[in-house]
């Protein structure tokens, strides 16, 4: 029996490792424990050491590329599902190709439900501006991420924000950019974050691009639940608009329509002269 | 006439851009800031980073430049007519919200576009030095969309294409004849030249010289334009026939379909109906079928008459029902055209279909697990252990899936 330790920071690369070890060593998938961040606790933190690399061994790319996203997925049983996967796909090289195997779906589903937290992380962290003065301009966010998504994101906020510093604060693990490097650390509780005049102005906008003639309620919270509105500033104009769109819309069909404003005339004639 | 300040302009200048649909941004070069000298990327598609409640995406800061405009376009509530509030925003205003904006990250970049003030051409250029400043003193990488003015002087679009990911031109109304009645300041033909000298310029850019470099880029991720719909008399034939037109002349990238709707202000021309969103949906399916299923606008309009999609069910669905003879279609030998033909599978499902039947024939819980909507599609395929029976051909299908009729009531 192995009982295989794996980090909060840097799982894809340990789960990689001793997946690798384990195959190559033929261990069965009903023969290992694997502990995530020390979840299980004392009683078995009797980890076994894993067996050497032996062999190169060889998973089809498609696994390979499937694995880096199903890591960070917060069912406890990823990475024996992951396991279980690889072990049959010793004897079914073909599996990857077969979209209807059970087992290979659910691991899918996982992946996406993955790629969906990556890409609602990219969309929804809200940036305030700390003012602390120097070179670089310096911002934090607080974001609560549905799996452990920040790691895998946060090179996409350094490909985009590299000549700011900033952090992601979340209660998983937080995410920091200063002069160039990003590091990673567990994580925190909410941090108290300055005002930002910013969201005042983005409310605004949030209010006035906003349609109240095309209402589609269902449409906004499929694409942006409930559950992450409480950390963007936005949101909290979303009842108000729903509330009077439908006498918004009403105003402009009562309204007459008005005589044009006089110079109106003097422009169109203008125009027709030249 | 008090000051406006920056909020209150704000207000007024993005309630004026709301009637554009499109706030894509996707599809231009990969770009980032990893050498620490500028400020942000694009990688392929672009992030919703919001949602209005009116179910469409915010992706861009989408604003205009002034709402101050010398045209009188009917539909339009910026028109000259209109006793609307003006406001005007300065080069260093759109800079600077858009920057700051962008540091937070709430925006993908910048759509602009813009009442025309004084001449067409004094508009473009005043355009053009935001977007310069974005791109040269900001050093800005993230999206730029420029709404360009038809009328404005060649040299100028060419300039503004080489600073935007997309240039937009709309062409507003469905056919010439309503340009002609709605905005009469308007030129079709012009609007046309403007977008064939954008994608012959694109073509230019694209070839690569005789010494093997390319050309400068140029509008990357290609043009735009939109359409009101409802606000004239065109049937949904005229419509998709004027896009596939506009795919295929000026090799457009998106034709956006707006649902006209009540604006504040409006004329008496006008009728201030509801907006026609599900007609606006199902054109926005026609035109997928069109550029996606291999779908031709004869076929899509077929199903009715009138020249008007079936506003019930969706258009392939409504193709289908009307070619029934070449149903069932036989999951685990049909040929990809014809697998993209069946209501209920999109392109992925038949990707993933004819990647697993290599290896295996297909049964009717596999394709249920490949995403296919088999409630739709279950009457017009057969699969190992699937086969429609009587369904494909019963009376009542379309019933099955169309909305039952609305009761009435007595009064
Ligand atoms: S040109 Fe026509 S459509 Fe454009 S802002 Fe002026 S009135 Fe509106």
């Amino acid at each position: 029996m192995y009982t295989v330790p794996l980090p909060r920071i840097g799982t894809d690369v340990a789960w990689r490792d001793a997946a690798k070890r384990l195959i190559g060593a033929g261990v069965s998938p009903e023969d290992i424990l694997w502990d995530f961040d020390n979840e299980m606790g004392e009683l078995f933190a009797t980890a076994t050491a894993l067996p050497p690399v032996t062999r190169r061994i060889k998973a089809p790319q498609s696994f390979v590329q499937m694995a880096d996203w199903v890591v960070w997925h917060k069912d406890p049983q990823r990475f024996a599902r992951l396991y279980a996967l690889l072990w049959r796909l010793r004897h079914q090289p073909g599996l990857m190709q077969d979209r209807a195997d059970p087992e290979l779906a659910k691991l899918r589903h996982m992946e996406k439900g993955v790629h969906r937290c990556k890409h609602k992380m990219k969309a929804f962290v809200r940036f305030r501006d700390l003012r602390q003065g120097g070179d670089r301009r310096s911002f934090a966010a607080w974001f609560e991420p549905t799996h452990h998504t920040v790691e895998p994101t946060a090179p996409f906020f350094a490909r985009r924000f590299a000549d700011m510093d900033w952090m992601i604060a979340t209660p998983d693990v937080t995410a920091q950019f200063v002069d160039g490097n990003l590091s990673f650390h567990p994580g925190q509780p909410k941090p108290d974050l300055p005002e930002d005049a910013a969201e005042a102005l983005w409310g605004t906008y949030f209010c006035n691009i906003f349609n109240p003639a095309r209402l589609k309620v269902s449409a906004m919270t499929s694409e942006m639940p409930k559950k992450y509105w409480k950390n963007l500033p936005e949101a909290q104009h979303i009842q108000g608009l729903i509330a009077g769109a439908e006498a918004k819309v009403q105003q402009m069909r009562d309204n007459a329509p008005t005589l044009p404003p006089e110079r109106a005339a003097k422009i169109k004639r203008q125009l027709r002269d030249e | 006439m008090a000051k406006l300040d920056l909020s209150q302009k704000l207000a007024i200048l993005s309630d004026a851009a709301r009637y554009d649909a499109s706030c894509a941004s996707s599809g231009t070069t990969r770009r980032d800031s990893r050498d620490g000298k500028g400020l942000g990327s694009t990688e392929g598609s672009g992030i919703c980073h919001a949602y209005a409640p009116d179910g469409r995406c915010i992706s861009l800061l989408k604003i205009l430049m002034t709402n101050f405009c010398i045209y009188d376009c009917a539909y339009c509530i910026n028109r000259v007519s209109s006793n609307v509030q003006r406001a005007r925003f300065s080069v260093d205003e759109v800079v600077q919200l858009t920057i700051e904006f962008y540091r937070r990250n709430y925006i993908e970049g910048l759509f602009l576009s813009s009442g025309i003030i004084q001449s067409p051409d004094k508009t473009m250029e005043d355009m053009l030095r935001i977007a310069k400043r974005l791109r040269e003193v900001e050093n800005f990488r993230g999206y730029i969309h420029l709404k360009s003015i038809p009328d404005a002087a060649p040299e100028l679009i060419e300039q503004a294409g080489l600073y935007a990911d997309r240039l937009s031109i709309n062409v507003e109304l469905p056919t010439d004849n309503s340009v002609k009645a709605y905005a009469p300041e308007k030129n079709p033909v012009t609007i046309r030249k403007a977008m064939g000298d954008v994608k012959s310029r694109k073509d230019v850019a694209g070839e690569r010289s005789y010494t093997g470099k390319r050309g400068k880029r140029f509008v990357p991720a290609g043009q735009s334009t939109q359409m009101i719909v409802g606000a004239d008399g065109s049937t949904d034939a005229t419509i998709l026939g004027q896009s596939t037109r506009l795919y295929g002349d000026y090799k457009l990238k998106r034709v956006y379909y707006s649902a006209f709707s009540p604006i504040p202000d409006a004329t008496a021309k006008l009728p201030l109906i509801k907006p026609p969103l599900v007609r606006e949906h199902r054109l926005y399916q026609a035109d997928w079928l069109m550029r996606f299923y291999g779908f031709g606008v004869e076929e899509i309009t077929a199903s009715r008459t009138d020249g008007n999609l079936d506003l019930d069910i969706d258009p392939k669905l409504a193709w289908a029902l009307q070619n029934r003879a070449q149903f069932p279609v036989d999951v685990n030998k049909a040929g990809k055209e014809m697998l993209l033909r069946i209501p209920g599978f999109g392109t992925r499902t038949v990707r993933r279909i004819l990647s697993t039947r290599r290896h295996r024939r297909l049964r009717y819980d596999d394709l249920l697990r490949m995403g296919a909507s088999l409630k739709k599609a279950q009457a017009f395929i057969t699969a190992a252990d699937w086969s429609p029976g009587g369904l494909t051909d019963s009376a009542n299908l379309r019933a099955r899936f169309a909305p039952p009729p609305e009761q009435l009531s007595l009064f």
